[in-house]
């Protein structure tokens, strides 16, 4: 992992724990499968989230996937080229264990 | 956003019941995500349509406004917006995709 893409997902971490309170979290960093590849060249990293949360009860996979985007707006534009998302309440993430 | 860009937008999503907005064509996809979602239609079996956002500099910048959406692909099914990668790969592995596609899709024209 690069230090520019361990940074990257210290700060997915850090916003994400900040705004959803998330029962678990993984920040998967992707970017060394995508190396070479045209947005890697950009300079963006490919990252993958499991963020398990209340506050996704009764939202839609769509509403929870707009709450985690606008989280992360900012980095959006600049350092996370890919964003991959699983977003699951407690029960959800109760039942597929 | 102007006028002329968002009512282009309307008329492709309108005009077109299943489009994906992606990175790269049906046949040569250049993105994994965009490939993964040509995929799964392809596995559904239903007609739809895509455009090369690579290919169309306005509608990369404007879809992401129109869509209040940040990433590619997004996938418009019927004229609303259902997600992206992620969305519609959970909703074929829970079997719900193909139902809300093809209701769109048997819509009558």
């Amino acid at each position: 992992m690069s230090q520019k893409s361990a940074d990257t997902a210290q700060r997915i971490d850090e916003v994400v724990r900040l705004s959803l309170s998330p029962r678990h979290l993984e920040v998967i960093d992707d970017s060394h499968k995508h190396a070479g590849h045209a947005g890697a060249r950009e300079g963006g990293g490919h990252f993958t989230l499991v963020i398990v949360s209340e506050a996704f009860a009764g939202q839609s996979l769509l509403a929870r996937h707009r709450t985690v985007n606008a989280l992360l707006a900012e980095e959006l534009k600049s350092r996370i080229h890919a964003l991959a998302l699983k977003t699951l309440t407690p029960e959800e993430w109760a039942q597929r264990a | 956003m102007e006028d002329a860009l968002k009512q282009k937008i309307d008329g492709l999503i309108t005009q077109n019941k299943v489009l994906l907005f992606v990175k790269g064509t049906k046949t040569f996809p250049q993105c994994g995500f965009s490939s993964a979602v040509i995929n799964i239609f392809k596995e559904i079996g239903v007609p739809f349509e895509t455009v090369n956002i690579l290919q169309e500099g306005d509608l990369r910048q404007g879809m992401k406004e129109y869509s209040q959406w940040p990433t590619f692909p997004q996938i418009y099914v019927g004229g609303e917006f259902i997600g992206g990668c992620d969305i519609v790969k959970e909703m074929h592995d829970k079997g719900e995709l193909a139902k809300v596609v093809q209701k769109a899709a048997g819509a009558s024209a």
